[in-house]
Order: C-alpha cells, then structure tokens, then sequence
C-alpha cells in the first residue's frame, strides 16, 4: 500500500482549562479514503479535527499531512491542501457577500482576481449555489449555508476535505441533498458526526473515539454491529441497521 | 408563539434600501461618503444660535429622498427612533442660557431656546444625511470606499465584521430573551438577573470570535481582507461631488437665508 497522505501519531491535546481533550490518537489516512469519526458529545471529536489543519498544535505527538510535518512553518501549505468545514456555517461565512466569502481562500494563497472569480464560480456551480452569489451569508437558509461554506473550501482546491457534523440544522431533504454532493467529491473525505446513518452511507471506514483514544477502527458495517462497543461508547446502531418498530415490536 | 417579541434589529431594511436601483444608488460610494461628510461638517461649522442659515439646507436631503426613491416615511421613523438623544443633548440650554435673545411678537425668546431649535435642526440634518447614505448604499461597498479613501484596514475590517455579525447577535441576545421570559415571573428581568446576561451574551461572542478567526486563518488571513470590486469614478460621480460641494459653500458663506431676508425687508433688519 502507498504511504498514507495524513498520519497522525499519538496525539494529546490538553485544553487551557486543564480538560484533556486527546489523549493518545495515532491513525493513518489514505488517499481517496472516506473516513468517518464518531464519538460521544466530548469524546474529542472536534479537537482532532483541528489538529489536522494546523488550527490547534498536539501537546505531545504529531501530525503529517503527504509526508510534510504540522507545525508553524508549514501552516500555510498544510491549511491549502486540509479543508475544513466547520460546524456552524455562520463561523465560517464572515464576509459581507457569498461571492467574495468563496474568492477570500484563493485570494489569500495569492490567486489573481481573476481565476479566484472564475474559480469562486465553479465551485459554487458544483454546490448548486451560484444563485446566490450577491447574497449577504446572513440572509441564506441553513442549507445554503453549508453549501456554501463547502464551496469556500473547496476553492482553496484542497486534497482533503474535512466535515464537522456536515448535517447539523439541516431538514432530511437538505440532509439528504449533502449527501448526494459529498459523495460526488474526488477529494479524501473525514466527516465527524453523530448522524451514523450517515456515516454508513458515506465512509466505508469508521474512527472511534472515546475519552480522547481511539476505542475501535474498523469497516463501518462492522463496528456499527458491536452493540456491546457501541453502548460503551454513549452510541447505538445506526436507525437503518435497528429492527423496524412498527414491524417487529409485538 | 413570537408574541411578546421584539424586533431587536430590522435586519433586511438596510439591504433591501441599500440594493435599489436609482441614479443616487448607482453613484460611487467614494462620491457619497464625501460629499456626506463635508454636508456634516459644514451643518456643524454654524453658530450655535444658527437657525435660519441651517433651513436651506434641509434642500440637500430633500433632493436626494426624491432622486433615490426611499420612503420619507423610513427617515421619519429613524428621526423619531434617534431624536431622543438630540432632545437630551439640548434639554439643558434654555435652562443655562436665559439670557434674552430676540424679539418675537412682543415675546421675548431666551438664547437657550434658540440654540436648542438649532440643535434639533443640526440633527435632522445630519442624520438625515448619514441615514440618506446607509440607504442608498450597501455596508460593503461603504467599507471599499472608506479603504480607498485611505481609511485604516483595522477600521473597514472592523466595519465589515460589525456588519456580518451584528445580526447575529442581536439573534442570539433575542433568543436569550425569550427563554428569560418563558420562564422568567418578571416581564423585565431583575437588574442582576440581566447583568448576568450581559454577560453571558459577552461570553458567547468571545467564544464565536475564536471560532471565526480559526475559520479566516484556515483559508488563509493574514491580516489583511481581500476585496473584489473595482470602484470606477465617473463623470456623474464628479458632478455629483463638485455640484454639491460648491452648493455647501455657497449656503454656508453667502446665506441665502438673510439675502432673502434683506431682499424682502428692502435691506432692514
């Protein structure tokens, strides 16, 4: 097999607070791979999320990104090639017009005027959201919202694509139409949610972190069968897996 | 269910005023944004017992509500909305300045109330003039003028955050509100109870700060905000800037106000 293209190496973070929010994460990602990380509220989801572009620094262990270490220096490279989509959209759109939100990323890696716009326009004709180019982000619905953040990332023409709970405020069409697209993408994809039918949907691979550690990493099938696991772990099978209640429950 | 609520904000307002199309809208917002504030300035450079010299201006606001379309109704309401602070700032002039002034129908009025009614008069103006320019203009395109202009990055980028999340404060102080009262016994919380939430709201945008500086530096900021548009100075920006600059100087230096008067009066007065 290829060297893996994200390689993270017992990771602990530990909060300002003194809360440990990591405490001992190695996994390796390959290119083209859809990984999905679950856990319960707390369980370090989000944290190992930050730590893959860059945004938080590991207390103790490491992160590569294509053989090329996280640290200070490499930010800039490692931001570009890590997209992250954060959780709320309203973080992440901060700037007055939709249009300008999607050509910030490329302008700021020094893309011209021009080619950002070009690629601004791209990327939100791939998201089905071009309409909405003039439209200050205060006044979209939550699912143009994430469309529309998902764009602004994907201008920076990352190789990876990393999703906070993608589904978060989202009505089951919105939902349903997130799906559709992320699993259009060519890019490596790590989603963190806790809609696990989701992840069963999307990633044929699945983290799972408890307590800041990985406690399982497996084919999603697999690990979404080890109820034992999953009850440990403050997390129940995906609906979709679950006996039907109108059916079965006599 | 919203019953009891508040518009803290009228959020779509300004946008929607800000995206008409009129001939005072399509201008330069480098043109307006100056003209805008040499109109200030020089409703402020008069004495302070200026009345009639200020009435001829009220021609520059007049002008541009007829040439932009927006409602004088929405002037009137922001007038009405911010007129208290006028009224504060001028209560105590007629009661400092008792000295006799003028002269009317065998009245005497007291300098304190002149100069009162030309406070008024001075904010009407001016915030007719500034509310005038938010209405015809989108914050954005504001914010690029005011960079042009050599305006400080630091200010418009403080300018254009102010603009993006206002919005969603005032939505996040509104839903703070309607769980206090949901539970609350009190129409209006007790003094702490609401200093408490002050508070609370603080913390919730310090918080949301963090998390949108991470969101610009993971697309890359560096300090500074790029900006598309390209702003083109027109010829009807010129004339737009020189034609009323040069009407400023002349109601403000020949003051048509008392050449009317000395025309009538035959030179009296």
């Amino acid at each position: 097999m290829s060297r893996p293209q994200i390689l993270a190496t017992d990771l602990h973070y530990r909060y300002p607070d003194g809360m440990t929010a990591l405490a001992g994460a190695s996994f390796a990602i390959h290119h083209g791979e859809r990984v999905a990380i679950v856990g319960a509220n707390g369980a370090g989801k989000s944290t190992l999320l930050l730590h893959l572009s860059g945004v938080l620094q590991p207390s103790q262990g490491q992160v590569t990104i294509d053989d090329l270490p996280v640290t200070e220096k490499t930010f800039t490279t490692v931001r570009q090639r890590v997209g992250l989509v954060f959780q709320d959209p309203d973080d992440q759109l901060f700037m007055p017009t939709v249009l300008e939100d999607v050509t910030f990323g490329p302008l700021n890696l020094g893309v011209p005027p021009e080619e950002s716009q070009r690629r601004a326009r791209e990327c939100l004709e791939q998201v089905g959201a071009w309409h909405l180019r003039d439209r200050p982000p205060h006044r979209l619905s939550a699912g143009e919202k994430r469309r529309v953040a998902i764009a602004a990332v994907l201008a920076m023409a990352p190789d990876v694509l990393v999703l906070d709970e993608p589904t978060t405020g989202l009505d089951p069409r919105g939902r349903r139409q997130l799906i559709q697209l992320l699993k259009g993408f060519p890019h490596t994809r790590i989603i963190a949610s806790h809609d696990l039918d989701l992840v069963l949907e999307l990633c044929p691979r699945t983290i799972l972190l408890h307590a800041g550690k990985i406690a399982a990493d497996r084919p999603t099938v697999e690990l979404m069968r080890d109820d034992q696991l999953l009850q440990r772990t403050g997390l129940e099978r995906p609906l979709s897996m679950q006996c039907c209640p109108i059916c079965n429950n006599k | 269910m919203s019953g009891g609520d508040q518009a803290f904000l009228e959020p779509g307002l300004l946008d929607r005023l800000g995206h008409g199309d009129s001939s005072i809208h399509r201008l330069d917002p480098r043109a307006k944004l100056v003209v805008t504030f040499a109109f200030v300035l020089v409703v402020v450079s008069h004495d302070k017992y200026a009345v009639s010299a200020l009435v001829p201006f009220f021609l520059y606001p007049a002008a541009l509500l007829a040439l932009s379309g927006i409602p004088v109704g929405q002037l009137v309401r922001k007038l009405v909305v911010t007129a208290p602070f006028a009224l504060l700032v001028g209560l105590f002039n007629p009661l400092l300045d008792r000295a006799p002034l003028l002269e009317l129908a065998g009245l005497e009025i007291a300098g304190g109330w002149v100069s009162f009614l030309s406070i008024l008069l001075r904010f009407a103006l001016t915030i007719s003039a500034l509310f005038l320019l938010v209405a015809t203009t989108e914050i954005p395109a504001l914010g690029r003028a005011a960079e042009r202009l050599g305006v400080p990055r630091a200010f418009v980028v403080q300018l254009l955050m102010l603009y993006r999340y206002l919005f969603v404060l005032a939505d996040e102080a509104a839903r703070m509100a309607r769980g206090h009262r949901l539970r609350g016994a009190r129409r209006h919380p007790h003094w702490r109870v609401f200093a408490q939430m002050i508070g609370q709201l603080l913390i919730r945008a310090l918080e949301r700060a963090r998390r949108i500086h991470r969101a610009m530096l993971c697309r890359g900021f560096d300090g500074r905000i790029p900006l598309l548009a390209e702003l083109r100075f027109q010829a009807r920006d010129w004339a737009f800037l020189l034609g009323w600059i040069a009407a400023f100087a002349l109601l403000r230096f020949a003051e048509p106000a008392q050449l009317l008067g000395k025309l009538v009066l035959g030179g009296g007065a």
